[in-house]
């Protein structure tokens, strides 16, 4: 799910084109009558592929057999058009009655247009069913504006053969220890990491949690309010990441390489041509689309922690998505929503693999060993922080991806990757 | 009546006109100057593209922004390379092949699709055809390089040799367009004047250097004039290949403008940066168009002017 959202440049030029040039006929706006009794509502999610397509009809056709007067138009589109249909809509002020949403600054940026409704009071104790970690991209100055339907989270994906043969025989647990497993990899004629130098957004996972390492959450929380990006933490992240870039342990070619296309990071690591990578819970059905993929061989650790760092090596970051409600919804909207996220129910969309549990002890509803790790991981986490280019504004999110890029390939020194993030948070 | 009639007559004809002009117009002004126009307004505002009109007046900000950035000033000097590759190896190739297609020789038409076929392709499929072709680690380019023992390069992935990969996609799918220009060119020469050459003993070079080559310059002139436009807007197969990366070392001014107006949303800076673009063209257009194409203009406007 995460590659196409992140997918080509091309897809979202298209799309933008198509979205531009699309009918609005079947926008959201028409279906506010409640008082009638009958009552429409209209559901735009990203829900066009299997098994999530599947599921989301029946859930759909239960929940209309138990509320015979609410219909629920669900409207699916592909991530990247999704996201252009929705800012098309966004900008001529209106907003669906139920939307997909990934929180962070887009969501902020609505909210402030004022179309977005607040749920803090319509949800009560059902908020207190969600996980912190969850719920975090969506809350706002303490108001929350979208319920959790699906999180994930980013760490190292490994090969056990690959260590095995460099004799490693434990997953690192501290940066120092996985610097000599990177050296010890190296010397054994693997090549330890692959990274998609081209797509800049897996690199950035690198800074940002070298950062969360050294710094704490506090340090990025307080940088994205202050817009101040030089301090010590992220500055000492830029030199790790830089002195692990000097030891050469990325695929040969790598800063022309994708995430998901042939020979591209998931294909490498899929095929086993390197020892690791790190990536989020998409990883392992990328790696079996992309190559070959690995079966039991695949193995999970967390970013490991930096020795005097503030951060604490259960502190995760990632992302999911969840759903928001238009300001001018009719309250059947929220029922819908509830019904999606009750127990049972959420439970069944976690079982067919296509989402990961958002809600507390849901844990035990995962099928696939992978994603039951990072749903152990994410339980068990500590802090969440959400992915950096989605939770700050669009300008500074990039600013981090391209400055990290170059800090990789050796052409900006960490100072200047902190006082050009600095900068262009300041010109927001 | 006799004064009425022509006037009425000449303001049907001009209703006439106007009405068969007015979609064009229409079309042109919406879709063409409007846009234009507000790139020029857009850019000496602040603005995310967002809720309406720019409101965030900023003057000239986004200008001296755009001209002290390193980034855009590596944009103008890797046009510049492109610029000069095109004309100094690109056009000759071009001028070569088309000499050479225009010789009796067996299969030449077929030679001619040929080579024309890469300029009927898509941006887009080229440049996936070469991303695989030229990929560091099983690209056909390198498998054939390892048989004159050639050291597998890098080619996208490198800072150092990014540029001539995109130069060699470039030339693969531009020559045959020049080619086609120059062929058409060749043969709009009389045979009398090659003939009469040979006649009074002139070699194959020097029928080509003294008669050929000059009267193909109105060809050549607007053969490099088409490469050099082309070389300040190239987008396409830059932005599918490598992105502008790594780290901007293939950008071009496009890729710049596309960066900051549709991923990170700064549009009115990235409207200065068209602005610019704009007037590099423009300038170079005008004085082009002044005084190295005045000659060909001359031949067809003056004569017109004289005849009316």
């Amino acid at each position: 799910m995460k590659l196409s959202r992140r997918g080509a440049a091309l897809l979202a030029a298209s799309a933008l084109v198509l979205g531009g040039c699309g009918s609005t006929g079947n926008d959201a706006g028409e279906s506010k009558s409640s008082a009638g009794g009958k009552v429409t509502v209209e559901f735009w999610n990203i829900w066009t592929t299997d098994p999530l397509k599947s599921y989301g009809a029946q859930a759909i056709k239960d929940f209309q057999a138990k509320h015979p007067n609410i219909t629920i138009k669900s409207v699916p589109y592909e991530n990247e058009a999704f996201k252009a249909k929705l800012t098309t809509l966004t900008q001529s002020g209106k907003a669906p009655d139920i939307f997909q949403t990934w929180g962070g600054g887009v969501l902020g940026q609505q909210v402030d247009a004022g179309l977005v409704k607040d749920l803090s009071a319509d949800t009560g104790d059902w908020i207190g069913t969600f996980t912190d970690a969850a719920l975090s991209a969506y809350q706002v100055e303490g108001k929350t504006y979208a319920i959790p339907d699906d999180i994930g989270m980013v760490g190292f994906w490994y090969n056990k053969a690959l260590f095995k043969k460099a004799g490693i025989a434990e997953p690192p647990g501290t940066w120092s220890e996985f610097v000599d497993d990177v050296k010890k990899l190296k010397a054994a004629g693997v090549t330890p990491i692959a990274l998609a130098g081209k797509d800049k957004w897996p690199g950035h996972y690198y800074w940002a949690y070298l950062s969360m390492r050294i710094g704490g959450l506090d340090a990025l929380k307080q940088a994205g309010e202050s817009k101040d990006f030089t301090g010590p933490a992220f500055v000492e992240a830029g030199q790790k990441l830089k002195e692990l870039a000097a030891l050469q342990p990325f695929q040969k070619g790598y800063l022309g390489a994708t995430y998901g296309d042939p020979g591209g990071q998931a294909a490498t690591m899929g095929d086993g041509k390197a020892a690791m990578e790190l990536m989020g819970q998409w990883a392992p059905a990328v790696q079996n689309d992309a190559g070959k993929g690995l079966g039991d061989d695949l193995g999970f650790f967390p970013f490991p922690a930096v020795d005097g760092g503030k951060g604490a090596v259960t502190d995760a970051f990632g992302g999911g998505g969840g759903f928001a409600i238009g300001s001018e919804a009719p309250p059947e909207a929220i029922e819908f929503l509830k019904f999606l996220t009750e127990s049972t129910e959420h439970r069944k969309a976690v079982a067919t693999g296509g989402l990961l549990p958002v809600l507390k002890g849901e844990e035990d509803a995962v099928t696939d060993p992978n994603l039951s790790v990072v749903a152990k991981n994410l339980a068990g986490a500590t802090g969440f922080q959400l992915y950096l280019d989605q939770a700050y504004p669009p300008a500074v999110g990039q600013e981090v991806n391209d400055s990290v890029a170059q800090l990789i390939a050796g052409t900006k020194t960490p100072e200047q990757v902190a006082q050009a993030i600095t900068e262009t948070a300041k010109s927001e | 009546m006799k004064t009425t009639r022509p006037r009425s007559l000449r303001l049907r004809g001009f209703t006439t006109i106007l009405l068969f002009l007015l979609p064009a117009l229409v079309l042109f002004f919406g879709l063409v100057v409007a846009p234009i126009l507000l790139a020029f307004y857009a850019s000496v505002f602040k603005w995310n593209g967002m809720r309406g009109l720019p409101t965030d007046f900023v003057g000239m900000a986004n200008f001296t922004r755009v001209l002290a950035d390193e980034v855009f000033l590596g944009d103008l000097w890797r046009g510049l390379l492109l610029i000069i590759l095109s004309v100094a190896i690109q056009l000759p190739l071009s001028l070569g092949i088309a000499m050479l297609l225009n010789q009796k020789i067996h299969g030449r038409a077929f030679f001619r699709l040929l080579f024309f076929a890469p300029y009927v392709l898509s941006e887009a499929i080229t440049a996936v055809l070469f991303m695989m072709i030229l990929s560091p680690t099983d690209g056909l380019a390198n498998y054939i390089l390892g048989w004159f023992g050639v050291d597998p390069l890098d080619w996208f992935a490198d800072p150092s040799t990014v540029m001539m990969s995109v130069f060699i996609v470039m030339t693969w799918k531009y020559f045959g367009f020049h080619m086609i220009l120059y062929i058409a060119g060749r043969q709009g020469i009389p045979r009398e004047l090659t003939e009469a050459a040979q006649i009074d003993g002139a070699t194959g070079w020097k029928t080509f250097r003294y008669v050929t080559l000059p009267l193909l310059g109105p060809t050549i002139r607007i053969s490099v004039f088409l490469s050099v436009i082309g070389a300040i807007q190239l987008f396409d197969l830059v932005w599918i290949i490598t992105g502008g990366g790594p780290s901007h070392s293939s950008e071009t001014m496009a890729v710049t403008m596309f960066q900051f107006g549709f991923k990170r949303f700064q549009v009115g800076y990235a409207s200065a940066i068209s602005v610019v673009m704009f007037f590099i063209s423009l300038v170079f257009a005008l004085f082009y168009q002044r005084y190295v194409m005045r000659r060909d203009l001359e031949g067809a406007s003056t004569v017109l002017r004289d005849q009316r």
